[in-house]
């Protein structure tokens, strides 16, 4: 309803990136180790021996470190739908915000709670009540997991909802249909998930550097058939959910499918880019290629997307410049039906302040018929739809090549070491601990995918991002920007430190 | 259950529950306010390591019950979330980073090789401890004392004071407020040292302190509540019409005699819990404060948002102050949350639990030497 600054958006944008990025870089090794933490400890309540006390706590240390930055990291993040996007917490705050409430009161105080009891309390409760504990943080993790992703997958699908025009935001008309959304669900478990690959590379890789090293065997052995038994269920689960996720964004979020796969032009048995190059030169709507070279398996998109191998896949020119033969609606007569929505809504306040009902009550009735298209009002033109198309791109692919490694780097793990091949096989030692940064990569790629690709809507159909900003100025964020850069990339740069000195110190000390 | 209530008893229910988390968080940053206290108390780098470590098992609580106190004032008054938040800008993103510094200082100031040194970290518990205490504290001022901001008649919300919130600590009252806070968590820090360690020095440093800042603090609180209750504060009529009415807050207290009587009850159990803690070096005096503490908060959120009051006032345009009526949640929403509120007194009990186990013993000497300190 008023002038955008340019400036001001991106900068809110840049902001809540990297302060998501740098969550991120540790929320999956909470997520992970947490359960990895909870089974080692396990097998220590239940066999009694002392070595997995011991490589318990040293994990535990490990997770202490890395969990201390998650929290300061992700503090940041729930403020800043309020500093940040003071329009967006108004118009979905309704519904938004009680995922994050939930959060809070079923998850975080978990969380806090036993982790003191499970850093504090080896000499001070009950071993099984310690166990608990271990086990109710990795519960209270992954609950909160559930929570902010259910937000998420909310704002790529908004369900659940009806807009008030008399307090001009969407409200809730219905919880169960937003916690049980499929695309918050599939969107957390494929998040969760991943998590968990992440935690088992990172066990995995350790271990395999003091292989190499020749310390701490013992602890390196246990610990990699730990790691590599849940790295490998959760990657096959991860190429399960990953697959549900897809199916998903098909029927949701068609122009993040079309990015993800480059595919400008939709097709009746669409094949899926196993391997590709984008024609840098190539833009909406115009002739040229988009490929300068690709490998594609032949109709398994069509598959994927709408599970039948014949069915049309839309590309990004189909959703841009509507295709009748398939039943698409441009976007530009979209961008009408969104701006008929909002003239309603000002006509509507309008005649509400002027006590005149039945204008008012004819309004409603157009910004009703309208509203599924009202953030399209907000455009200026129709490619604006269009999200960064090479960086989802190439994000996709290189994260679902890594998947497929994963699988078969756990699998030659455990082959190895069930042949005691493992300790010897330097190669494959190497790659391990290589595979830990492998990890982080596709973790933060599958974000990239996920929010990049969903641009440029903060929710989809309903609020571009460009008019959910708060009204503070561009310098300002500027400089809170340039203020979390810093703080974040010194802290970041003491937990590596911190990190690889406990590892190098091993679980004698490091565990103690 | 909750759905057959009317929308504005939601919006009540939902007002005491913040009320209540708000005190709640009063009282935890007793945390803040001992990580002021590292070297007054601490005089050797084995007794702050003590003190660090008796304030690392509850830190995660403090910074916990914000995020909820966040999570809570969005779900159920998402339009103070989004004016407050968009607006009083640089007064949350002080607070916030000060917090980001305190989540890592704990886990990384005496872990080797940690880059910045264990004095930065100490610092960093400083930061966090001034910031969080004087800004929430001034900051939670301007419900009575009111704020330059406006709202269209679409709910989007902007602020109208260059400072970005920053002017805040320009009036005296909020200033006040912010200092009292400030000092109020360096007593309750100091308390909670004395109820949790057990070294000579630290005890006699920590009752040192209670009085040095216990001066301060009823200076501040009582300046605060003078103006208080002798100011105009900001009326609603039924009609929803903002208007400034003469002694206001005090008006509230007498038309609810039941929060006046709490409020009266925690500053007498404040009194006494210091009293105790000075005279009778009673090492429990930590709670009996900090119930003081909390009944105090709890009855002025109460004055603020009840009896026909704008909890959070605009001083730029009175009609645009927010009210628990207008700035709610929809009835469907708050009614959810409502079953999900249910849950807070099973996790009040198993807060309590694990506070219990992990504190039933006092930290001492010979629990550093056997190596069991974390920090």
């Amino acid at each position: 309803m008023s002038e955008v600054d340019i400036s001001l958006v991106d900068w809110s944008r840049a902001q809540f990136a990297l302060t998501a990025i740098y969550h991120w870089l540790f929320v999956p090794l909470t997520l992970g180790l947490s359960f990895i933490v909870a089974i080692m400890e396990t097998i220590y309540v239940r066999t009694g021996n002392e070595e997995w006390k011991r490589i318990t706590k040293f994990w535990m240390t490990i997770f202490g470190i890395n969990f201390a930055i998650g929290v300061a990291t992700g503090i940041i993040l729930e403020f800043e739908f309020g500093t940040n996007w003071s329009n967006y917490s108004w118009l979905v705050g309704d519904i938004f915000g009680a995922p994050l409430a939930v959060e809070g009161i079923l998850a975080f105080f978990l969380e806090s709670t036993f982790i003191a009891v499970m850093f504090f309390g080896w000499n001070k409760v009950s071993k099984k009540f310690h166990l608990l504990s271990s086990w109710l943080v990795a519960f209270g993790s992954n609950l909160s997991a559930l929570w902010i992703l259910v937000a998420n997958g909310w704002m790529q699908f908004p369900t659940g909802m009806k807009f008030n025009p008399d307090t001009a935001r969407s409200e809730m008309e219905n919880f169960w249909d937003v916690l049980f959304s499929p695309v918050a669900i599939n969107k957390f478990l494929h998040t969760i998930s991943s998590g968990y690959v992440v935690g088992a590379l990172f066990v995995v890789g350790v271990s395999a550097w003091y292989l190499l090293k020749g310390r701490h065997i013992i602890m390196a052995k246990k610990s990699i058939v730990v790691g590599a038994v849940f790295g490998l269920l959760a990657s096959i689960f991860i190429a399960v959910t990953g697959d549900g996720s897809a199916y998903q964004v098909a029927k949701h979020q068609p122009m993040k499918l079309a990015a993800m796969e480059g595919l400008y032009d939709g097709q009746e048995g669409a094949g899926l880019v196993a391997f590709g190059i984008l024609n840098p030169g190539k833009q909406t709507g115009d002739d040229k290629d988009a490929m300068i070279f690709s490998i594609e398996i032949p109709t398994v998109l069509s598959l994927l997307a709408n599970r039948d191998a014949n069915s049309f896949v839309p590309g990004v020119n189909d959703l841009v410049y509507g295709n009748e033969k398939y039943g698409i609606e441009s976007t530009a007569s979209k961008m009408e039906k969104g701006r008929t929505a909002i003239n309603a809504l000002i006509e509507y306040k309008a005649a509400q302040k002027a006590g005149d009902t039945k204008t008012q009550e004819n309004a409603r009735k157009v910004l009703e018929a309208n509203y599924n298209y009202i953030g399209y009002g907000y455009f200026t033109s129709p490619e604006e739809v269009v999200p960064p198309i090479p960086l989802t791109f190439y994000s996709f692919h290189v994260m679902v090549m890594l998947g497929f490694f994963f699988i078969l780097f756990f699998m030659v793990i455990l082959w190895l070491n069930m042949k005691g091949k493992l300790e010897n096989n330097r190669l494959v030692l190497k790659t391990a601990v290589w595979s830990i940064a492998l990890g982080y990569i596709a973790s933060e790629l599958g974000w990239i995918v996920a929010e990049v690709g969903r641009q440029p809507w903060a929710i989809q159909d309903i609020l571009p991002v460009k008019m959910a900003t708060s009204h503070v100025s561009s310098s300002s964020v500027q400089l809170t920007f340039w203020l979390f850069a810093t703080l974040f990339t010194v802290l970041l740069i003491a937990e590596i430190k911190i990190l690889i000195r406990q590892i190098k110190i091993g679980p004698k000390e490091g565990g103690q | 259950m909750f759905e057959t209530l009317s929308h504005l008893a939601l919006q009540q229910y939902w007002w005491v529950i913040i009320s209540l988390l708000a005190a709640i968080l009063a009282f935890l940053l007793f945390v803040q306010g001992g990580q002021t206290l590292l070297y007054q108390v601490g005089k050797t780098d084995t007794q702050r390591t003590m003190l660090v470590n008796t304030l690392g098992r509850k830190w995660e609580l403090t910074f916990t019950t914000l995020v909820t106190f966040g999570g809570a004032f969005f779900a159920s008054f998402p339009l103070f979330y989004s004016t407050s938040f968009g607006g009083a800008y640089w007064v949350w993103m002080l607070i916030l980073f000060g917090f980001i510094l305190q989540a890592v200082s704990y886990e990384y100031r005496k872990k080797p090789n940690n880059f910045l040194g264990h004095k930065t970290f100490e610092v960093f518990l400083f930061i966090n401890g001034l910031l969080a205490t004087v800004l929430i504290g001034a900051a939670i001022s301007t419900f009575f004392t009111g704020s330059e901001f406006s709202v269209n008649d679409f709910n989007q919300s902007r602020w109208e004071d260059k400072g970005m919130g920053l002017e805040a600590a320009l009036n005296v009252q909020n200033l006040a407020l912010g200092l009292a806070v400030f000092f109020l968590s360096r007593v309750l820090g100091a308390l909670y040292f004395i109820l949790t360690i057990s070294e000579e020095t630290i005890v006699k440093n920590s009752v040192k302190q209670v009085i040095y800042n216990a001066v301060p603090f009823l200076v501040f609180f009582l300046l605060f509540v003078g103006l208080l209750i002798t100011k105009e504060g900001f009326a609603v009529k039924e009609d929803g019409t903002v208007f400034m009415e003469a002694g206001k807050y005090l008006n509230n207290f007498i038309d609810m005699p039941l929060v006046l009587a709490l409020f009266l009850i925690g500053v007498l159990a404040v009194l006494y819990g210091l009293f105790t803690a000075i005279s009778k070096k009673y090492d429990k005096s930590f709670w009996i404060v900090s119930i003081g503490v909390i009944l105090v908060v709890f009855s002025l959120f109460l004055i603020a948002g009840f009896n026909g009051t704008a909890f959070y006032p605009s001083t730029f345009n009175l009609q645009d102050s927010l009210t628990i009526q207008n700035a709610s949640s929809s009835h469907y929403t708050l009614s959810a949350m409502s079953y999900v509120s249910l849950a807070v007194p099973f996790v009040i009990a198993y807060i309590w639990y694990a506070w219990r186990s992990i504190n039933n013993k006092k930290i001492d000497l010979a629990e550093i030497e056997e190596g069991e300190l974390k920090y």
